[in-house]
């Protein structure tokens, strides 16, 4: 009860905290109820004209093509938080099974799982998506989420299993097992919740990880092939001159956009870190 | 002339209020009395102690004086203590053992210690081996980072330092509880060989262990949930203490020779009050054996007897009575 | 009942686990039923290690552990959660011991479920009132509470009322007073005779003489992982032999007798010391044969083993060289 409303409190008045959820909750209201404020697909060519500046008909203007802005944005913001929450939600469920395990069991499972941690950490990324990309002609967003999160999951492995192995020399792990609770449970119920906080980092973490990312790849042209991403915008911004003919409406919202995600994201990721951590409260 | 501390109040800053941690404490040393100061936990040691040398937030200066060899300390100004840390006042901290720069060599340290302090480590280097010899480290250890010494080699390292500039008055924090029994027995010893030879006049000891006090100092001060119960020589509080506080604490305590078999010591029922809202009048009340209705006031500490001091209303009593 | 047959733990330790830390050297003793036996050492001599290889949380390197006969390095499964049902510990750190973010009435209901899912709650909850009264505390007090709103000695007893509910025959308590306050550490430890009363066995881990002494009948005093000295309590206590045990008899502060001055203080210089006794680095009265060879564990009179070459033979049991001068 103390312990509940003491957290309460000190969220209420963290403003990093504050303002980065803010920020996110702006971002994915306007991802979920933007789409139904226009009756363009982002991809229709919706104006004849094209390369229009913002306008009442079309809000951020057109592109090149003649393309919706708006319609491109509120749904890249779509596959943005979707590549966010699948790819970082994947790359921290495997980084969990892997810290837990290896944090756990210690010895030589640990030393193994963290053999093949180092390994997948030194891959070239890039490399292996190259290779990929010339093999699948067509490529889609949950392929895009699979790989971010089959690729980001080390360090958040490392975090958890430094974290694992100083809980389970706690005397209450000694306790479960002395209760004759299973391994398995003894992980579930004992040692996760206490690092609730920090699990709730690693994922935002990861989550913002995952966007810069997924913009990245899209951005480089080995992004998802049959929709719409923010990363993507930008690619196609930059690839069609909107930089020299000085159409800011095109490239300016995407950038922004991820900038303002991630920038909040890492806010609200300090402002956790010094809610759950009270050594760092401001009084 | 020792240290005088007057009606010294310290509060613990909390969201749900004041933690009423140290309350009219009022105190004397005698020049070169060695004090020890025990009591539960929760009872106010740590506030007492540190409140002389470093007071910083949650902790929370509300009143009272404090004076070394006659000379007033501004306690409430942390900064204005600087002049006075390790000169007049030097604390041996609870966990010695980390409060030593890890990646520092320990010459250096104590060398950026003195500069600090406008003294020279050259000037300082004779005295410093004198003093390592003194409790056996090797004079190598200057040149040693504090991770290569054992747990009693740094307690000792720290005492040397805390030492080096001979203040007036040393406290020492709970500094022998994580010692095994010979390290401590040695550790112990030289504070008090510290004292012999006036590197220090006064010496706090501050540790719940009331058996070690009995072999090393001139008086216990024991107080209870911020208050001071009961102030006197040692041989008073352990062979005839006053306080019903105490004389539970000391019937508690088990000693070589008891056996459960032949006598079952007792313990103190019931738990210290919290301090963010004490109760009113004696703090010892719910607890004590002895309380009736005058306990509901608080209790004064008086001198009852030559150099022992008591906060109780039966004593009060009995000393007037006799009187 | 239990019984340690030279048993040695060796931690791997240092990078890459190159290094060897023999924590435990062949240590036996038994413990029988309705006993206290008292596990006596410094920091770091071993005392939890032994422990936690009783509990299985450790498997020792090398010996054998049986209880009524059975060694328990066999137990997996179903035999492993039948011998916790008999065999339990306390530890030390009584705030370490809950999970902080749950209440700390947790640990019965864990029991509950692990042990007597066929019990229903309602009987559950007054075998949980019975236990707690049993251990000295008011239920309506204690329950629903975090770990953080009780006392140290309040959840202590917590860990023993858990101990009861399973209604264990063997008991590892590894330092749990060390602790608690003066004025609740002999609350504890009554409790703990109390139930020694009913025949319970404990094997009583801890650094204060003075405790150990109250409370158990045979003691085991351990340097550096091997037994120094080891039997009666009272045979011990008034005739200490070994000069480890004598040092620490010498050095425990008490209330009826202020310190001797004046023992010296050894500490010789044993680089590579392999072989020979443990205690040669700090002995006063070592002699040069006592680093060729551990002397043996050897009774010097009956109940009463000592490890040390002055009485090897057994004999001089009343005359122990002077550690003094
Ligand atoms: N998991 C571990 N890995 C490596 N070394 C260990 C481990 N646990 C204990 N040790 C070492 O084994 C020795 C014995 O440790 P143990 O905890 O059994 O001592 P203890 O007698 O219980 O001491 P204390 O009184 O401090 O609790 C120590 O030197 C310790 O550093
Ligand atoms: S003042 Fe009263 S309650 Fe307090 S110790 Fe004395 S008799 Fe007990
Ligand atoms: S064997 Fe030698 S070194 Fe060991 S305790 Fe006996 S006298 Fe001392
Ligand atoms: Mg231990």
């Amino acid at each position: 009860m103390k312990k509940r409303s003491e957290v309460l409190y000190f969220t209420l008045r963290n403003k990093k905290l504050l303002i980065g959820s803010g920020i996110i909750l702006i971002f994915l209201i306007l991802a979920l109820i933007g789409p139904s404020f226009t009756q363009y697909k982002p991809l229709d060519y919706a104006s004849p004209r094209g390369a229009e500046p913002p306008s009442a008909k079309f809000w951020m203007g057109t592109t090149f093509f003649g393309q919706d802005v708006f319609s491109q944005f509120v749904n890249g913001l779509r596959a943005t938080f979707v590549v966010g929450l699948l790819g970082g939600g994947l790359g921290t469920l495997v980084g969990m099974l892997i810290g837990f395990t290896a944090g756990y069991r210690g010895g030589i499972v640990d030393e193994i799982l963290n053999a093949f941690t180092n390994i997948v950490l030194v891959i070239p990324t890039l490399a292996v998506l190259l290779i990929i990309a010339a093999y699948l002609q067509v490529r889609s967003l949950m392929m895009e989420c699979l790989f971010i999160g089959l690729t980001a999951w080390p360090w958040a492995a490392r975090a958890i299993r430094a974290q694992t192995f100083s809980l389970r020399t706690r005397d209450f792990v000694d306790l479960a097992k002395l209760s004759g609770m299973k391994p398995l449970r003894i992980i579930r119920d004992e040692i996760a919740p206490n690092m609730m906080s920090y699990l709730v980092l690693v994922f935002i973490l990861q989550f913002g990880g995952a966007i810069l990312t997924a913009a990245t790849l899209d951005f480089i042209g080995l992004g998802p092939t049959n929709t719409i991403s923010l990363g993507l915008m930008m690619q196609y911004a930059v690839l069609w001159g909107a930089l020299p003919f000085g159409m800011w409406w095109w490239f300016v919202p995407p950038g922004l956009a991820i900038t303002a995600i991630v920038g909040a994201l890492y806010s609200m990721n300090v402002g956790l870190d010094e809610i759950f951590n009270p050594k760092l409260r401001e009084i | 002339m020792g240290l005088k501390v007057e009606n010294l109040t310290v509060y613990y800053q909390t969201l749900r209020g004041d933690v009423r941690a140290l309350e009219h404490a009022s105190f004397q040393l005698a020049d070169g009395e060695i004090m020890g100061l025990a009591g539960e936990s929760g009872c106010g040691k740590p506030p007492l102690g540190h409140s002389l040398i470093v007071l910083f937030p949650p902790m929370k200066y509300i009143a009272g004086r404090v004076e070394v060899d006659g000379e007033e300390i501004p306690i409430w100004d942390a900064e204005g203590m600087n002049t006075y840390r390790f000169r007049k006042i030097s604390l041996i901290p609870q966990y010695a053992m980390n409060a030593m720069n890890p990646i520092r060599k320990i010459g250096k340290m104590i060398g950026e210690l003195l500069e600090a302090r406008g003294v020279d480590y050259k000037d300082m280097l004779p005295e410093l081996k004198r003093r390592l010899d003194l409790v056996s480290l090797p004079h190598e250890v200057l040149n040693m980072y504090p991770i290569e010494l054992s747990g009693g080699m740094k307690q000792r390292m720290v005492m040397v330092i805390s030492s080096l500039l001979n203040p007036s008055l040393l406290i020492a924090d709970e500094i022998t509880s994580a010692l095994d029994v010979a390290t401590q027995k040695a550790v112990a010893e030289m504070l008090v060989e510290f004292r012999e030879r006036q590197f220090i006049n006064n010496l706090i000891v501050i540790t719940h262990d009331i058996s070690i006090l009995y072999q090393i100092a001139d008086s216990i001060l024991i107080m209870y949930a911020g208050v001071l119960a009961e102030k006197a020589p040692t041989k008073s509080i352990i062979e005839s203490p006053r306080h019903p506080y105490t004389r539970l604490l000391i019937s508690s305590l088990p000693e070589v020779g008891v056996r459960f078999a032949e006598k079952r010591l007792m313990g103190i029922p019931g738990n210290p009050p919290l301090l963010l809202n004490p109760p009113a009048g004696c703090r010892f009340r719910e607890r004590c054996p002895l309380a009736y209705e005058r306990c509901l006031e608080e209790p004064p500490f008086i001198e009852v007897d030559k150099d022992h001091f008591v906060a109780c209303w039966k004593e009060y009593e009995n000393h007037a009575q006799a009187r | 009942m239990l019984r340690l047959d030279k048993v040695s733990k060796i931690y791997r330790v240092g990078a890459f686990g190159g290094k060897a830390l023999l924590a435990v050297n062949k240590v036996s003793f038994e413990v029988h039923k309705g006993q206290v036996v008292s596990l006596i050492g410094e920091s770091g001599s071993g005392k939890s290690t032994i422990g936690k290889m009783i509990l299985r949380l450790l498997k020792p390197s090398e010996g054998k552990i049986t209880y009524n006969g059975e060694d328990i390095g066999g137990f997996e499964g179903e035999a492993l959660k039948n011998y916790y049902r008999q065999v339990q510990g306390v530890f030390q750190d009584p705030f370490s011991s809950y999970n902080p973010i749950f209440k700390a009435d947790r640990i019965f209901r864990v029991v509950h479920e692990e042990f007597f899912p066929q019990v229903s709650a309602a009987e559950w909850g007054e075998r949980v009132e019975k236990a707690l009264s049993s251990v000295g505390l008011n239920p309506a007090h204690v329950l629903n509470k975090y770990p953080h709103q009780l006392s140290g000695g309040q959840l202590q007893r917590f860990l023993i009322a858990r101990a009861l509910l399973l209604n264990i025959s063997f008991l590892v308590a590894d330092e749990i007073i060390s602790m608690l306050d003066a004025s609740t550490r002999i609350d504890v430890l009554n409790l703990l005779a109390d139930l020694k009363a009913y025949g319970l066995s404990i094997l009583f881990i801890t650094h204060d003489l003075s405790l150990a002494y109250y409370i158990s009948e045979q003691a085991v005093i351990l340097y550096k992982g091997n037994v120094a000295e080891q039997g009666a309590v009272e045979k011990i206590f008034n005739n200490p032999l070994h000069p480890y045990t004598r040092m620490l008899m010498e050095s425990v502060p008490r209330l009826d007798r202020k310190w001797e001055k004046g023992v010296r203080l050894v500490d010789r210089d044993v680089e590579n010391l392999r072989t020979g006794c443990p205690y040669y680095q700090r002995c006063p009265v070592a002699e040069p044969r006592c680093a060729l060879s551990q002397p043996p564990l050897v009774e010097v009179e009956q109940d009463h083993w000592v490890a040390c070459v002055h009485y090897e033979s057994g004999a001089d049991v009343l005359k122990p060289p002077a550690l003094a001068g």
